[in-house]
């Protein structure tokens, strides 16, 4: 395996980056099989942490110091992604036990 | 020294990967709801925080490293509460046992 020997960290960084696309891209075939609405939610929920993991690595591999910034940012928005999921379910099956008594 | 921090880097960002690997897979056989739930938060947690680990060494000192253990934390918590979040919803459709 001659390539190892010329094969940059960075280089071995994308390859990182590309891999963990891939397998977000095959949890995504969880939302089309998913029979509950949860397991939805949980492909897209492994969909943002594979995005915020492959663009640290290409932002640390290209020295662009924004694509930490942007991984910041899809951080926060997969986490309100989840939660708003979730507020959705509970309120849409009608009576909710935590709404009934607060009132 | 800088040999071996890429190798830190190396392994640290396969066993990342690795993670990742098993928490998808996990999530698209596991039979169960709960059960994928437990492969996903393992492939977030885990998954991400050895790859950020990984890339410490090779970010500059300081502000990327700050900036990338704030990315891991937050991560960290986020994974917490909507592991917790989701669990509710997903029991909430079954009977309770």
């Amino acid at each position: 395996m001659r390539w190892v020997k010329r094969m940059t960290i960075p280089d071995f960084l994308l390859a990182a980056a590309v891999f963990v696309l891939v397998m977000v891209a095959l949890g995504l075939v969880r939302i089309l099989r998913g029979p509950t609405d949860a397991d939805r939610m949980m492909a897209t929920q492994l969909f943002g942490t594979g995005g915020i993991a492959a663009l640290l690595l290409l932002g640390v591999a290209m020295e662009v110091k924004a694509v930490l910034d942007v991984a910041l940012t899809l951080a926060l928005l997969a986490a309100f992604a989840s939660v708003a999921f979730v507020q959705g379910a509970s309120r849409s099956d009608g009576d909710d036990p935590k709404e009934t008594n607060s009132q | 020294m800088s040999l071996v921090l890429n190798i830190f880097t190396i392994i640290a960002v396969l066993a990342g990967t690795f993670f990742f690997l098993a928490g998808t897979v996990g999530l698209l056989r596991f039979p169960d709801t709960l059960t994928r739930l437990h492969a996903l938060t393992k492939a977030d947690n885990l998954g991400l925080g050895l790859v950020v680990m990984g890339l410490l060494p090779q970010a500059e000192w300081p502000f990327d490293v700050i900036k990338l253990i704030a990315i891991w934390l937050f991560t960290l918590l986020a994974g917490a509460t909507v592991g917790q979040l989701m669990a509710q919803a997903a029991r909430r459709g079954q009977p309770t046992p």
